[in-house]
């Protein structure tokens, strides 16, 4: 599984690199486009919508299963990813450069895994399954 | 095999209407130009037709034990009686005193399911089982509303339940809280204690549930919801189980659906329609759906119940449907219903025994008309899948059972024969399931690359989503 | 008596035996046995054989008046439906499949969907169409519930669409908690006025009847253009059979479209089994509820058809799905697909001009018999004329003696309706005993 060590971590699987201070781009990890497979469709919002920490701003569509994605941030959407609307296997062949939305002006962000810590909890998902 | 619109010619067509008798007039906006559609012969529409019918595995075409769908036989009789011109020429807004004998299928449709489920009211209004959980719901809504109970916005629903329940309970305006299931699938009851509360509007249950096992706490459950205010729906998906046997009004529900397409033999249609009547027990009667059919001086006639959630559809349900099942029920009376139900249990527990040292068995239990299998060990062991067994046994001419539900059991495949299968049909289903098994372990690509035989191999489902083609269209307005 | 099982003595008792019970009741041990009916205590009748069923349901069949000639509509509409549709659509296999999850023994039926699929999209001009849902109340009701979003929770309403439509579309409110507002008539018509107050930032959709419940044909584009004006959806819900002539939903901007398809080949039968007609535009294509046939092709490259775009559906998103369809009307979309076939665009073309040209006839020889139209506006195939209502019911009573249902009974007057079904000398007799009664 791929963890790169520069990103942070939610444990609802998503991604986040921090571009500054306040702005940060999010999207899904390895091991969340590996339980989902094969994805048909991703539901971009709106740039300048607000996310808030632990709430849910879009959600990811595979043939079989839906997956809501939840933003570890709250702030507002600068600037969406479109090229997913077109691809959204991108999401399965480069997750971590397939980022889904920029965030800018956070306010907050929840308590975040580093790639290590990461790593450890993914262990215990796996034994849930 | 080419669409129809890819058949035929310009100028091939039947001739069906005469000569207008009247002078023509016209709409002062009209469409730009005429719907492109197709132009076939009578013989081109028919032998298209039949061509796409010899690419459906039907319900005679071969033993279809598709778990939580009651794929029963659909008897011949049920659609001559449909066919009758005294009901399919009646207008629904004709006179009730000319339609007396349409008003009288639906109140003894209505009073024979009341006696079956234990109800005492019933509209036949919804047109499917997730359109009478949908009414149903209301009706508990309505109920609560009515008593000044403002706070009960949430339905239980229990993890293995079917994706309608949750759907449906949303719709009716309800949040939902999912209840685990104990390890024989069956409502945790501790769990549904600690659930409840003066926020519950209601529960919602299968019984059988949906692993195909009679729920033996039901009294408790149903006395739980009740203490804390709350109703009990009961999803009539599995009646044909328990039909004439027991009674879900008996078991402390207060709102049901049935579905008359599995239960009371109705065909499924390729997706529907089917009919999904709402019953419930008096105290909910004022809220059902309107109009509903009273006995009267004058005879029989429709009326709106005093504090009716509204129709959910138009006119009176699927009309037609009810007429095949009323067949259905008086052709069976009070003696067949018990004798169906009973049959479906032990085929299902036939099959269930002989599979056994082939399949694991998700619970090992006495089972009510269907069982699931997990095949998880069996993945694990040689990589073939419930879905690779299911493929295979299309080669065999036998429709899969349904494949990954309940959720709650890894690799399940969920087999419900019916009654209407006789012991030959099983044994050589029981035979084909076996040779799978064994595949499964010796030539595992035969399976992984299953069906081999039929029109089409496995699809692309994942193209299908990623760049949706919904409908022909003709080359000159390609979009 | 009539029964479906096929088991003799011994196979039971072997079955039995290797189920390890004794007795078929045993099987219910899990059931408490307080709760278990005795024998006999069902209270139904006796089963029958299938001359004795044959008799008892054929005697309620009889017990109906069958009216020759059928002058209302308001809903339910008596076309004529080729010979060929009832023959396709007996096929068994057609009949009794299950809805078709299992994509390789389901090609026929798919493709049949499709095709369905591509026709709807045709006749309404619209971009997409799904599988079909219960009727045209709940296609309404469903189109009405796909608008909603966080800032806009109010559906308007026509005042001049069928009433149980907007009773339907009212009952589905109560459930999503969503408002409802009607927009007033005025003249037979949509009120452009009212809609005008009505339509805000809180609107999440306007849902009007073309031609409406009167028969009148709307002002549809324009409506359209005020409901987008105030940033919500337009839905129309409309005539298929009108659909040939009029300007489609697509011309007049509609963002979903839906309509009763009863009168592509399904016969009146009291009410149902119809078909709810569900289209959308392309950019509300995710928010459509239902099954969705798509074409897509296997490993060696042949073109097949799957339900696709599941994940919209119940079964995947539980909760979090918008509606919670599952079963739909696939045979009567399987119908109005082969009635589209065998009529082909012309004599559904011709169907609609027959069915609107006899209603005028009809409506002038009415106004002649001094029962005069109620409202000034254009009309397709349904009209309304001003009367009183015992004089309605005299009109009613003595063309139910000839064989003809006149037309419906509504607030002032009587709702007509004319279909190509109907012969001229048919007319000449109704507005011959109209006179007659009124004359009296």
């Amino acid at each position: 599984m791929n963890i790169p060590a520069e990103l942070k971590y939610s444990k609802t699987h998503e991604w986040v690199k921090m571009l500054d201070e306040t702005t940060a781009l999010i999207g899904i990890t390895d091991y969340a486009q590996d339980a989902l497979g094969d994805v048909v469709f991703v539901d971009i919002p709106e740039a300048g919508d607000a996310v808030t920490a632990g709430e849910s701003f879009t959600d990811v569509e595979s043939v079989k299963a839906v997956s809501e994605v939840i933003s570890p941030v709250s702030g507002e959407i600068a600037e969406v990813n479109e090229a997913l609307d077109e691809a959204p296997e991108l999401l399965n062949q480069d997750c971590y450069e397939s980022w889904i939305i920029k965030v800018s002006g956070i306010t907050e962000t929840e308590e975040l895994l580093d790639a290590a810590a990461y790593e450890e909890y993914l262990k215990t998902c796996e034994e849930e399954e | 095999m080419k669409l129809i619109f890819e058949k035929g010619q310009e100028g091939h067509g039947l001739g069906l209407l005469p000569e207008c008798d009247v002078p023509k007039v016209s709409l002062s906006r009209t469409r730009r130009k005429p719907p492109v559609l197709p132009h076939v012969s009578e013989n081109e529409l028919t032998r298209h037709y039949t061509a796409l019918a010899k690419r459906v595995h039907g319900m005679n075409d071969g033993f279809y034990p598709l778990g939580s769908c009651t794929m029963k036989y659909n008897p011949k009789i049920n659609e001559e009686m449909a066919a009758l011109p005294g009901f399919t020429d009646l207008h629904p807004l004709q006179p009730v005193e000319t339609a007396q004998g349409a008003l009288r299928v639906l109140k003894e449709t209505e009073e024979a399911i009341c006696e079956i489920t234990g109800m005492d009211r019933m509209t036949l209004q919804p047109a499917a089982g997730a359109h009478g959980e949908f009414t149903g719901l209301l009706l508990i809504k309505a109920y609560h509303k009515s008593r000044g109970d403002f706070g009960r916005t949430k339905i239980i629903v229990p993890d293995s339940a079917h994706g309608t329940n949750p759907a449906s309970s949303v719709m009716a305006g309800f949040t939902v809280v999912n209840v685990p299931s104990d390890e024989n699938g069956c409502v945790d009851v501790e769990a549904l204690r600690a659930a409840v509360g003066p926020d519950t509007a209601g529960l919602m249950l299968t019984n059988p549930n949906t692993v195909g096992i009679f729920d033996k706490n039901i009294l408790e459950i149903t006395k739980i919801i009740h203490e804390a205010g709350g109703q009990c729906y009961y999803d009539g998906a599995n009646l044909n189980a328990v039909m004439g046997v027991v009674r879900p009004g008996d078991m402390g529900f207060d709102v049901i659906h049935v579905n008359l397409h599995k239960t009371f033999s109705t065909p499924h249609g390729g997706g529907g329609p089917g009919s999904g009547p709402v019953g419930c027990k008096a105290h909910l009667a004022a809220f059902l759906p309107g109009p509903c059919v009273e006995k009267s001086d004058e005879g029989l006639i429709l009326r709106k119940p005093a504090q009716s959630i509204g129709r959910v559809r138009g006119f009176y349900g699927n009309f037609l449907v009810v007429v095949r099942a009323l067949t259905y029920i008086q052709t069976l009376g009070k003696e067949g219903i018990p004798e169906a139900a009973k049959h479906a249990v032990l085929n299902a527990n036939y099959m269930m025994a002989r599979l056994k040292d082939s399949y694991h068995m998700a619970y090992d239990t006495i089972c009510m008309h269907e069982f699931v299998m997990n095949l998880s060990e069996l993945k694990k062991e040689t990589g073939v899948s419930a879905m690779d067994i299911a493929k295979g046994l299309l080669d065999h001419g036998i429709h899969p059972p349904t494949m990954y539900f309940p959720l709650i059991v890894h690799e399940a495949l969920m087999v419900e024969p019916t009654e209407t299968e006789t012991k030959d049909t099983l044994d050589e289903a029981i035979g084909v399931f076996i040779q799978l098994a064994e595949l499964a372990r010796t030539q595992p690509e035969e399976l992984l690359s299953a069906p081999h035989v039929t029109p089409v191999g496995r699809l692309d489902e994942v193209g299908a989503a990623r760049k949706p083609v919904l409908r022909w269209t003709p080359e000159e307005q390609d979009i | 008596m009539g029964s479906y099982v096929s088991i003799t003595e011994m196979e039971q008792q072997k079955m039995l035996d290797a189920v390890g019970v004794r007795s078929l009741d045993e099987l219910y041990k899990d059931v408490p046995a307080e709760m278990l009916l005795s024998e006999g205590e069902l209270k139904l009748p006796s089963g029958k054989s299938e001359l004795e069923v044959r008799e008892s349901i054929g005697a309620y069949a009889a017990q109906n008046t069958r009216f020759a000639t059928v002058l209302r509509g308001a809903g339910s509409y008596r076309h004529y439906i080729p010979a060929v549709v009832k023959s396709v659509i007996s096929r068994e296999e057609l009949v009794t499949a299950y809805t078709p999850y299992q994509a390789e023994v389901s090609q026929g039926i798919l493709q049949s969907i499709y095709e369905y699929q591509s026709m709807i999209c045709q006749l309404f001009g619209m971009d997409v169409s799904n599988a079909s849902v219960y009727d045209g109340c709940t296609a309404a009701a469903e189109a009405v519930g796909m608008c909603r979003d966080r800032r806009r929770g109010k559906a308007l309403v026509s005042a001049c669409a069928d009433p149980q439509v907007i009773e339907t579309i009212r009952t589905y409110c109560f459930g999503s908690g969503m408002e409802l507002a009607l927009v007033s008539e005025k003249n037979g018509q949509t009120d452009a006025d009212a809609l005008k107050e009505l339509a805000g930032a809180d609107t999440a959709c306007l849902y009007i009847q073309q031609p409406n419940y009167y028969g009148q044909m709307e002002d549809a584009e324009g409506l359209g253009a005020i409901i987008h004006e105030a940033g919500g959806k337009y839905i129309m819900g409309v005539n298929p059979i009108a659909c040939a002539v009029m300007a489609t939903p697509g011309e007049c901007g509609a963002d979903i479209a839906v309509g009763e398809g009863q009168p592509l080949g399904l016969p009146t039968s009291f009410g149902g089994p119809y078909l709810g007609i569900m289209t959308a535009t392309q950019a509300m294509m995710r928010k459509l509820p239902g099954r969705i046939v798509g074409k897509t092709s296997d490993h060696d490259g042949n073109v097949g058809y799957v339900l696709t775009l599941t994940a919209r559906e119940q079964h995947i998103r539980r909760e979090k799905a918008s509606s919670n369809i599952c079963s739909n009307e696939a045979l009567c979309a399987l119908t109005a697909a082969v009635y589209l076939s065998a009529m082909g665009a012309k004599s559904l073309t011709e169907a609609a001009e027959q069915s609107m040209a006899k209603a005028h006839y009809l409506a002038g020889l009415l106004a002649e018999a001094e029962l005069p139209l109620k409202y000034e506006g254009e009309y397709f195939h349904e009209f309304v004329t001003v009367c009183e209502s015992q004089k309605a019911q005299a009109i009613l009573d003595a063309l139910e003696k000839k064989g003809i249902l006149g037309g419906l009974p509504v607030e002032g007057g009587l709702l007509w309706c004319a279909t190509e079904m109907v012969s001229r000398a048919k007319l000449d007799e109704t507005a011959a005993i109209v006179k007659e009664v009124l004359a009296r």
